[in-house]
């Protein structure tokens, strides 16, 4: 395949990706801008009121971006999770399989469709908080960069999840065992300086708590971690990710007989 | 890059053996000529399937060199890609896309732009009866509809190799008959058809050369009607007009009693009809209708498949 070939593959990837989520709004947009107003609505307004001030912000404020940031993870995850091992069951994966489509552009389109969709749930969600928060943005660079790291890290990972996926237990396990206790573990709700020493020291171990901390630190300008730090470990997990699910592809591991 | 002496098809020494040990194929050879029409024909389990898997490059061969109009797979897979359209036996399309959205995706895949890919899938969707369906949802298609489309999807790209992998099953035989001339349209078009059938009428009908697979080897390659020749009886039906109770004995032609009405005899190719008639007439039996046992493709097959596994039972007792 030719450059353009290759350019026609891969927006045909996510144009279809777009289209699927798009198709099915009710029940993938829907749910996370209900789930994250119900938080606002809970931790902000509610019990926030009565919890005060947190790194020297108001519980909304500081509460927000994490909020925003677990939206953004959980709907590039889910995407691609869900798409590519639907099409592993319904074995219309075979389509590309087939086809010339080099494995990188299969890679790059789905990850690309689950970063569309993260990114959207994550915007739509970024307008909703401001209802119930007032922000002004401390850095741009640093709130778009690190949202477009980790949705492209969490992209991948759903995707290699979906390729060893051989049931649809197998795509809800990772999320509920792994990812969402590492999201409320990863200073969402909290600063990693309310907890003791050791705790503070296993929790450096989230790569969650950098994403959050480095897009908290873009949106009000508090962090609890080094930006450079975060932003290093995000790409550094990308880079691991991305080569691992492509040696998958190439592999035909779970894919091909 | 392709030339015109090339075959559509090489297969040398191809074996494959999956993880469970399996041995589906142990080192076939196969020729297909550009421009023919092709039957891959076996019992369920011969290995058609993981051959034209291989092909595909749905499954990982073992070993052996598989070239594409002379593009060797293991050199580079994605042109030889170009040439091949496949039609898998189950349907394997996205259930909830539209056939129009289900064709330009797929031809998205090959890098054909929206505008051409739009133009084709008009075309091909047409040409098989599927254009009042196109913008409603596949699941809604009849299973006959959702062959077509996945014929469709699989010419997108127009390619000059179709492989189909039993495209009939559970068709109507009103369907079935409509598709064939479609194939056969696009094969007198230039395209090289490989087709693998449980319809043995099928493959008489429309293929011109015919491989015979069984437990991963190749028992017979050779042309429909070289095949044909080597049938040397074929079995018929005699409905007879009386009752009988006991079977008619005709020297040199061997009846089975299978019911009161009913005669099957195996008659030997350098036998005559006119001889076994006669014969049953001079002991009053008379004869309302005659019909083929089976399709002598059919008789044939089952013949070398039989052999096949009394030559394999053989060599595992020794």
């Amino acid at each position: 395949m030719n450059s353009q070939q290759q350019w026609i593959a891969f927006s045909t990837i996510v144009r279809r990706e777009i289209r699927r989520f798009m198709r099915i709004w009710p029940q993938t947009l829907v749910p996370p801008v209900i789930t994250m107003a119900l938080y606002f609505v809970i931790f902000g307004k509610l019990v926030g009121s009565r919890i005060g001030d947190m790194s020297s912000l108001p519980y909304i404020q500081f509460v927000a971006p994490g909020l925003i940031m677990m939206s953004v993870i959980t709907n590039s995850y889910s995407n691609v999770v869900s798409s590519f091992f639907g099409s592993k069951f319904q074995s219309n994966i075979e389509e590309l399989l087939v086809s010339p489509t080099p494995n990188w552009i299969i890679l790059v389109g789905y990850v690309v469709g689950g970063m569309a969709r993260g990114l959207g749930v994550g915007f739509i969600v970024t307008v909703l908080s401001l209802y119930f928060a007032d922000f002004s943005l401390n850095s741009l660079p640093v709130t778009i960069g690190i949202v477009l790291m980790t949705s492209l890290m969490f992209s991948l990972a759903g995707l290699i999840n979906a390729i060893f996926a051989s049931s649809f237990d197998d795509i809800s396990i990772i999320p509920t065992f792994v990812l969402t206790p590492l999201i409320y573990l990863g200073g969402v709700f909290y600063s990693i300086e309310m907890l003791s020493g050791f705790w503070q020291t296993l929790s450096m171990f989230n790569p969650i708590l950098y994403m959050v901390n480095a897009f908290r630190y873009g949106m009000v300008g508090i962090t609890d971690i080094n930006i450079m730090a975060s932003f290093a470990m995000v790409g550094l997990f990308s880079t691991i990710l991305f080569f691992f699910a492509l040696w998958l592809l190439e592999n035909g591991s779970r894919l091909r007989n | 890059m392709k030339s015109s002496n090339q075959n559509a098809l090489s297969i040398a020494s191809l074996a494959k053996t999956y993880d469970n040990n399996f041995k589906a194929l142990k080192g076939i050879d196969l020729e297909v000529s550009q421009g023919d029409f092709f039957a891959l024909l076996g019992p369920n389990g011969a290995g058609k399937s993981t051959t034209i898997g291989v092909i595909c490059s749905l499954v990982k061969k073992t070993s052996g060199t598989v070239k594409v109009f002379g593009i060797d797979i293991d050199e580079d897979f994605s042109a030889a890609k170009q040439y091949v359209g496949v039609v898998p036996q189950e349907f394997n399309f996205n259930q909830f896309e539209k056939p129009i959205d289900i064709l330009i995706t797929q031809a998205g895949y090959y890098g054909i732009p929206v505008p051409i890919a739009t133009e084709r899938a008009e075309k091909y969707l047409k040409q098989l009866g599927l254009w009042e369906k196109h913008n409603v949802p596949s699941r809604s298609l009849s299973g006959g509809m959702k062959r077509r489309l996945m014929i469709a999807r699989a010419l997108i790209h127009e390619p000059q190799l179709l492989v189909l992998d039993e495209p009939t099953a559970g068709v109507d035989i009103e369907l079935r008959r409509s598709m064939w001339t479609f194939l056969e349209e696009i094969n007198r078009q230039g395209t090289t058809i490989i087709l693998t059938t449980h319809y043995l009428e099928e493959a008489e009908r429309l293929c011109r050369n015919i491989a015979i697979i069984d437990k991963g080897t190749i028992v017979q390659n050779t042309s429909i009607k070289n095949l044909i020749k080597q049938l040397n009886k074929e079995t018929f039906i005699l409905d007879i007009k009386q009752e009988i109770k006991t079977c008619p004995v005709v020297s040199g032609y061997p009846i089975v009693l299978t019911d009161s009405h009913t005669l099957e005899v195996a008659v030997d190719k350098n036998k005559s009809l006119n001889q076994l008639f006669s014969m049953l007439s001079e002991q009053g039996i008379e004869i309302v209708s005659m019909r083929n046992k089976a399709n002598r493709l059919e008789e044939l097959f089952i013949d070398m498949v039989e052999k096949n596994l009394d030559k394999n039972e053989g060599s595992q007792d020794e």
